[in-house]
């Protein structure tokens, strides 16, 4: 019934556009089309396969996005095309951009940071927009950041930040920190460090997870005594960003304290345990098309796809700097399933979004949390706000 | 107010007891229905006592609900059993499913008493239901996350706003087919015809907006924001409204800043801001119009509010997430 009726209702309504509706004279089929650049190397071993990386991370999120663009640009005479290029071959990583670029000038890139400069710097670059889908480098949003360059996932600052709010806001003021050897691991420690100094907290003890044992078999000797010499503390984070080790840290403390950061209570832009506004039905969309639970960065790709299809269905414009003027405006508001609408920060390009704190099976709490007081946005209470920006090229 | 409300009480509870003694023949108040999301139930007020009278189950995930316009059945949304539900208000009792479509939301019954036009949140699709036939009489694509629903007054045309594709969807409903659609702000919530049918008011609520569509062009006339001191802007979520019958106001449920607003319809100047329970969703006024009442989601309440005052006057517990209400009037 539903399939028959839909191409009767199409029809009508294109002769409806056609004959009379003042938006088919603005809007008379325009196409837009969204590259989706997927450079992921192939990662590092871990000691437990139990969570194994879905091969269409990102992807998926941008096809659901895309899908999303289409049924809206139907009923307005505007179509959405999404096309992947894709290797995990990062030698040839530069040629795909390029092929990418040819393409369309609006893509979404998954790759990591060295990488993404690299492509953000191709002299074929300067034409392009490029929405950042999966690196929560701080760099990159600061002396790295690039006016071709946004990003719709939380840098490893929101993420720090959201998470010492809690621990303020739960008087938890002495921290202890483990972290990995990986540069992400260190990446976020640094994050995490930088901070617990921002919201008053205290670093008491630190240590690195040098251990190149299986856990899975050691575990519960080899972290209590691990953490034995941690001192005092209220809250242990772990950096711990491949989920290597993080997963044996619970229960297995010299003190019964909490786990939070990479493990136990994480700071994310998504999770599958987000129901509230509206989400159950992103939710269920997304698990419907991808037959797997929504990953953060299915979410920034989402995310970013939805801003690209928002800018060109709003402004009716699909040239380059049309659209990025309008993502880039006071305008601009994105509908994102976390109570708040999203846009994105003129001083580098970050999408402004609430945090989720979550475990696995539940939200703990959606920041910016209440008390914490911002003179313009509360939501610039995580991450880099304008007065430390060290961005020159917005 | 507060006093005459102790009257009203203490007059109540005489009259209870009177009729107790003389073997119970009370002509009952009007009640409002709240549908709670999260409970699986409906809340039953009494709007003389302002007390919960009973509560029902329902379905899985109960949000819309309306009442057949002689209040013989009460028709409602059971999101997740896939069903619409329709009961006897008398006793409580499931009288049948209507054939909805996937996980109904909203709906809205046509003047004709017969169809009901309901939006299927997970489908992209609104489906009409004849609720005499229990058939489906056609389904209509529509945006992504169809809810809002309204009917013109004259009946000829209904509307769907998708909340994903953020926009009015108008529907021929001689033919069913879709004759214009309209974008609004972000995730539009809920659309209302003005008593004359001249306008169309749909709220967004993550844009924060009521877009104002005059209904002879499908074309935008104006666009409310609100703008409260010491609320920050994107709290103020727009969700369910009302006209008044006079068609002199409309009362605006603000979502998470808690507070109703007072639109004057005329000059769609925002004229007050009353506060209620915490994300309040959608609202329903008594038969005369002297009360409006707020289903507040997270407080797990409801806010009685005085309308010629403007204030609130009492809040009742409901179940959890009180999502819809209507009224059923009893004599």
């Amino acid at each position: 019934m539903k399939e028959m009726s839909f191409s009767k209702i199409v029809g009508v309504f294109v002769l409806l556009l056609a004959s009379w509706s003042p938006l088919a004279v603005a809007f008379a089929e325009t196409t837009l089309k969204i590259g989706m650049l997927s450079l992921r190397p192939e990662p590092p071993p871990v000691l437990s396969n139990l969570d194994p990386i879905p091969p269409d991370l990102v992807i998926a999120g941008a096809q659901l996005g895309v899908e999303e663009n289409k049924t809206t640009g139907k009923f307005l005479g505007v179509n959405f095309e999404l096309k992947v290029f894709s290797t995990d071959d990062i030698t040839t990583a530069l040629d795909i951009a390029k092929e990418a670029f040819q393409y369309s000038r609006f893509i979404v890139v998954d790759a990591p940071a060295d990488l993404l400069i690299k492509i953000a710097d191709l002299p074929e670059a300067t034409k392009q927009l490029l929405i950042n889908a999966s690196s929560p480098d701080v760099h990159l949003r600061q002396e790295n950041c690039r006016y071709n360059l946004l990003h719709t996932i939380p840098s490893n600052a929101m993420r720090a930040d959201a998470l010492m709010q809690f621990a303020a806001f739960r008087k938890w003021r002495d921290l202890a920190l483990i972290s990995g050897l990986h540069d992400k691991d260190i990446a976020f420690a640094e994050a995490l460090k930088k901070s617990a100094r921002k919201f008053g907290l205290k670093i008491v003890e630190e240590k690195i997870w040098a251990f190149d044992a299986d856990m899975r078999r050691n575990a519960s000797q080899e972290v209590p005594l691990f953490t034995q010499d941690l001192g005092e503390y209220d809250l242990l984070v772990v950096a711990d960003e491949l989920n290597d080790f993080g997963r044996y840290i619970s229960y297995n403390t010299w003190l019964p304290r909490p786990v939070s950061g990479s493990e136990g209570l994480s700071p994310v832009a998504w999770s599958s345990v987000v129901e509230q506004w509206g989400a159950a039905q992103l939710q269920s969309r997304f698990l419907e098309t991808a037959g797997r639970e929504m990953f953060p960065e299915d979410y920034a790709a989402w995310a970013a796809v939805r801003t690209l299809g928002e800018a060109v269905i709003r402004t009716k414009k699909t040239d380059l700097e049309g659209v990025r003027s309008y993502i880039m405006s006071d305008q601009f508001k994105l509908a994102g399933f976390k109570g708040k609408s999203l846009n994105f920060r003129h001083w580098n390009g970050q999408m402004r979004q609430p945090m989720i704190l979550a475990t696995k099976r539940a939200v703990v709490a959606q920041t910016p949390l209440q008390g914490f007081l911002h003179q313009s946005d509360e939501l610039d209470t995580l991450g880099i706000d304008e007065p430390e920006s060290r961005c020159s090229t917005f | 107010m507060l006093r005459s409300i102790f009257e009203r009480l203490a007059l109540h509870s005489l009259i209870g007891f009177i009729f107790v003694l003389s073997g119970g023949l009370e002509v009952k108040a009007d009640e409002m229905w709240i549908t709670n999301e999260k409970d699986n139930s409906i809340s039953v007020i009494d709007i003389d006592r302002l007390e919960v009278l009973r509560t029902i189950p329902t379905g899985k995930r109960p949000r819309g609900i309306i009442f057949a316009k002689d209040y013989s059945v009460v028709y409602i949304c059971a999101s997740d059993s896939d069903a619409v539900q329709v009961m006897d208000p008398e006793t409580g009792d499931i009288l049948h499913d209507l054939p909805s479509g996937d996980d109904p939301e909203q709906f809205i019954l046509h003047p004709d008493n017969r169809h009901l036009f309901i939006a299927n949140e997970d489908d992209a699709v609104a489906t009409v239901v004849d609720v005499s036939s229990r058939q489906v009489v056609a389904q209509i694509d529509v945006g992504i996350e169809p809810e809002g629903m309204a009917v013109s007054p004259d009946g000829r045309i209904a509307i769907t706003t998708s909340e994903t594709t953020n926009m009015a969807h108008w529907i021929d409903t001689t033919n069913f087919q879709l004759f214009a659609n309209t974008l609004v702000d972000a995730r539009p919530r809920h659309a209302e015809f003005s008593p004359d049918g001249t306008e169309l008011w749909v709220s967004a609520e993550i844009g924060g907006t009521i877009t104002i569509f005059d209904v002879s062009t499908q074309s935008e006339k104006a666009k409310i924001k609100f703008d409260m001191p010491r609320v920050r802007d994107r709290l103020i979520q727009p969700v369910g409204f009302r006209f008044t019958d006079d068609a002199s106001s409309v009362f605006v449920a603000l979502g998470p800043s808690n507070h109703v607003a007072v639109v004057n319809a005329k000059t769609y100047e925002v004229e007050d801001y009353i506060l209620v329970g915490r994300r309040t969703w959608h609202l329903a006024f008594s038969a005369d119009q002297s009360l409006l009442f707020s289903t507040n989601g997270i407080s797990g309440d409801v806010t009685v509010i005085d309308v010629a005052d403007r204030k609130a006057i009492k809040t009742i517990k409901t179940g959890r997430f009180p999502w819809g209400a209507a009224l059923r009037k009893t004599n």
